[in-house]
């Protein structure tokens, strides 16, 4: 049994190999150059970019998703029904679900053709390949993952709480405010990493939705690995995203809370 | 003479899905007093704290506060506050943060002074930036008190406040809120399945049975004179002999009376309880001093006073 | 109250989840190869049964999921129970570590890892690496779900069956797994989904000669305008939804 717990660790140690690669895999010579070269402007821009269009998605999936998550709350005993329809999509396939927003959104697709057909436009409307769409796409990919973990805290709130807020003057808005929000803070923090880090390290989404035109950290590492052959600077921007998603990760934390 | 009544219930009744919980209920409740709602549980007695508190809605009936039908008042607009059975204090909040939450929506002068007055009475001063986690069972049960006082209602609804204590605190927790009572002058509204708790502390017991008012009196009219032998049962231990109930305490065993003999001796600590047989084959109790020493089988005659007869 | 409001808004919602995936499966049985509708068709369906590459690329995918799952959830189960019974610091990091970290990153080191030791190997990519791939990213998968079911487990069973004569191994055979058995087969169910799935790390790590379905799909759905596609999502979302709905039904049972 010990050895088979060793198993998760292999991917700990991938990472180790990744350090060499930073110094030198593919050319011996170790150097830091490669961190060096993050600091060109064009490589800050499409850092900047990602944390930007990460930052607005997991914002949104907030705004978007905490509504949702109170109704399958309150939902008495059609809350696993509720819940199951917001989970089964998520597991249907990520690409497909991201190629369907293609399909809407692109100059042949729904959205155009019965604009056109209406009368309402005459050219079709670049709704595709821009941080919009990009951004509506990571929207729509993880918005499960924000509501999970809301669901979660507010599913195990005490009812007699929100009895004894009402009962002391509250009204409904103000045991929102003052009750229900404060105590679902750790649902709300739990939401933001499980979908912040990887809304930051996204490929597909920024790949299909976006078109050359946004390039994102995620689409940059891939291409080192591909068609540039640059392990060395791929390596080192893939650590420099681990770096910022533990970065982040640290600073919302708190002591004491679990993520599983 | 009545005082004026502050909360009244006119033929209330709540029926849930699956059955009747209150039937017909019409209660006037003296302003300043300590009253009690003592029955079983599943009497209805919670709901009926539920349904003056805003909560649930009668079926039908209503609710009368202060001169004022209540019944379409959401919980937030009526003047009377709840303590829970589970104290539902806010874990996110302090002690201080817990007390004052009402403050904000009742326009009150002197917030700060209201809050630490009130703490004192409770005996939790010193304890306000502690968090509920922190405290005892009996500590958070004080703060829940001084969270409802401290907004003055016109009726405090307490729910079995004392079932999650241990025996010990709860007798001086009783004489504690009493005392609370008396000195506030606030009305108390207590429900409570513990007998002893009613007698002990209230000035009028309302006893309910599946959803029933089975009578209202005054401790002392309730023990001793019971209109219904569901009353007479639950208020104590009683005996029931040709359709005459008498007390086990008020059962005295001497040298002449009826005759029985001796089945069981029960040491209690500060008395025994002799359980008697009859002739005619009916049982009999009787308490004695915890020193006499009765044996099974002894052959005993026993008697009482005719003012202690409870007759239906 | 809120509530009204809330439930349109709900509904809202919940359409946004489910229109678009909607309309790829009204749009596989139009006639049109446009997003205008023109006709009841399956000829879409029908080119889906014809292209070989999609057939064969399918075929791998679940040659991999199956072989990827099995692996992963014995190891997985396996992984759980050890984290269960004995906390370990380590194990738990690791396990955090694989969930947060991006797909990219974990594909990116895993293709690292396969070229260095390969040197000294004298192997190539193929699905041998993919499926070794598809193992290390769904065993954290498998570790949740089933140590999940292990948190609610009264530990005091297993103590019972070690007073009644039973020996570590046969006290975990006989009175743990079954327990286990809905969780781990839920998880399969998860791991399957994730590895049929996967693009991101696939594409890195396979070869040049084998060829998964999201593989062919991505190159389809940066081509154009191909309703064929249409066809295959339709399938995959529908067959995969199924999948899903009985991974739940197990992991409650």
């Amino acid at each position: 049994m010990a050895v088979t717990m060793l198993a998760p660790l292999a991917i700990i140690l991938v990472y180790s190999f990744l350090t060499r690669g930073a110094y030198g895999g593919v050319e011996p010579p170790s150097t830091i150059e490669n961190y060096m070269r993050l600091r060109d402007p064009v490589y800050a821009a499409i850092i900047f970019r990602s944390l930007w269009i990460a930052a607005v998605a997991t914002a949104l999936c907030l705004i978007l998703g905490f509504p949702l998550a109170l109704f399958i709350a309150r939902s008495g005993n059609r809350k696993n029904l509720y819940l199951g329809l917001v989970i089964l999509p998520f597991w249907t396939s990520f690409l497909i679900r991201t190629y369907a927003w293609m399909f809407i959104l692109r100059d042949t697709g729904i959205v155009n053709s019965v604009l056109q057909s209406l009368g309402v436009i005459r050219e079709p409307l670049p709704l595709l390949y821009n941080n919009g769409a990009v951004i509506l796409g990571l929207v729509y990919g993880f918005l499960p993952f924000m509501v999970l973990p809301l669901y979660a805290t507010l599913e195990r709130l005490d009812p007699s709480l929100l009895e004894a807020a009402a009962d002391l003057g509250a009204r409904p808005r103000d045991t929102l405010v003052r009750v229900i929000l404060p105590l679902c803070a750790p649902g709300i923090r739990a939401g933001a990493i499980l979908t912040f880090v990887p809304c930051l390290g996204t490929y597909l989404t920024s790949d299909l939705l976006g078109g050359s035109k946004t390039v994102l950290i995620g689409n940059l590492v891939q291409n080192q690995f591909t068609a540039s052959r640059d392990w060395p600077f791929g390596a080192a921007l893939s650590l420099a995203l681990m770096a910022i998603a533990i970065g982040v990760l640290f600073t919302v934390r708190r002591r004491g809370e679990e993520l599983l | 003479m009545a005082s004026e009544t502050v909360l009244e219930l006119r033929q209330v009744s709540k029926a849930f899905a699956t059955h009747r919980a209150v039937a017909d209920v019409s209660l006037q409740i003296p302003r300043g007093a300590f009253f009690s709602l003592l029955g079983p549980s599943g009497c209805g007695k919670t709901t009926i704290l539920r349904m003056i508190a805003g909560f649930e809605n009668p079926t039908s009936g209503e609710v009368w506060l202060n001169g004022e039908c209540i019944n379409a008042l959401p919980p937030y607009q009526r003047n009377v506050n709840t303590v829970f059975q589970g104290y539902a204090l806010f874990p996110h909040l302090t002690v201080q943060g817990n007390v004052e939450f009402g403050l904000r929506h009742k326009k009150g002068s002197d917030d700060i002074n209201r809050v630490n007055d009130v703490l004192k009475q409770v005996r939790l001063e010193g304890k306000s930036s502690r968090r509920p986690s922190e405290l005892s069972g009996g500590e958070r049960q004080r703060v829940a008190l001084a969270r409802a006082i401290v907004l003055q209602p016109d009726v405090l609804l307490l729910d079995e406040p004392l079932s999650a204590l241990d025996p010990q605190l709860r007798k001086q927790v009783r004489s504690e809120l009493r005392d609370l009572q008396r000195r506030l002058g606030v009305t108390f509204l207590f429900v409570t399945h513990d007998q002893e708790e009613a007698l002990s502390m209230s000035d009028q017991i309302a006893v309910m049975n599946s959803g029933s008012l089975e009578q209202v009196g005054t401790p002392r009219e309730i023990y001793a004179q019971p209109r219904s032998r569901f009353v007479a049962d639950f208020l104590g231990a009683m005996n029931w002999i040709d359709g005459i109930g008498v007390r086990p305490e008020a059962v005295t065993i001497t040298t002449q009376g009826r005759k029985a003999f001796v089945i069981g001796v029960t040491y209690l600590g500060s008395f025994c309880r002799i359980e008697m047989k009859l002739e005619s084959g009916e049982t009999f109790a009787a308490q004695a001093p915890p020193g006499s020493s009765y044996t099974t089988g002894q052959a005993v005659c026993f008697t009482w006073n005719r003012e202690d007869e409870i007759h239906l | 109250m809120k509530g009204r409001g809330l439930a349109l808004y709900a509904l809202a919602a919940y359409a946004f989840l489910h229109v678009p995936l909607l309309i790829l499966a009204i749009f596989s049985v139009n006639s049109s190869r446009f997003a205008v509708w023109q006709g009841f068709s399956l000829q879409w369906y029908r080119a889906v049964a014809d292209d070989s590459n999609l057939i064969e690329s399918s075929l791998n995918s679940l040659i991999i999921a199956i072989a990827a799952t099995a692996v992963a959830t014995v190891l997985g189960t396996l992984a759980a129970y050890g984290l269960w019974k004995r906390a370990s610091s380590w194990l738990s990091g690791s396990l955090y570590l694989s969930l947060v970290t991006p797909e990219i990153v974990t594909g990116v080191s895993l293709l690292a890892l396969f070229q260095w030791t390969f040197r000294f190997l004298h192997l190539r990519l193929g699905m041998h690496t993919v499926i070794l791939a598809h193992v290390g990213f769904s065993l954290a998968y498998v570790v949740v779900v089933v140590l999940a079911r292990l948190r609610n487990f009264d530990r005091s069973l297993e103590e019972a069956a070690l007073d009644l004569g039973a020996t570590e191994f046969e006290t975990f055979w006989r009175v743990t797994l079954p327990y286990l058995g809905p969780a781990i087969a839920a998880a399969a169910m998860l791991a399957f989904t994730v590895s049929i799935d996967d693009y991101v790390i696939t594409s890195l790590v396979a070869g040049v000669d084998s060829q998964t379905l999201p593989m062919v799909i991505y190159a389809m759905a940066r081509r154009g305008v191909n309703p064929a596609l249409n066809a295959v999502s339709t399938l995959i979302v529908f067959g995969l939804g199924v999948l899903v709905l009985l991974s739940e039904r197990l992991r409650r049972a």
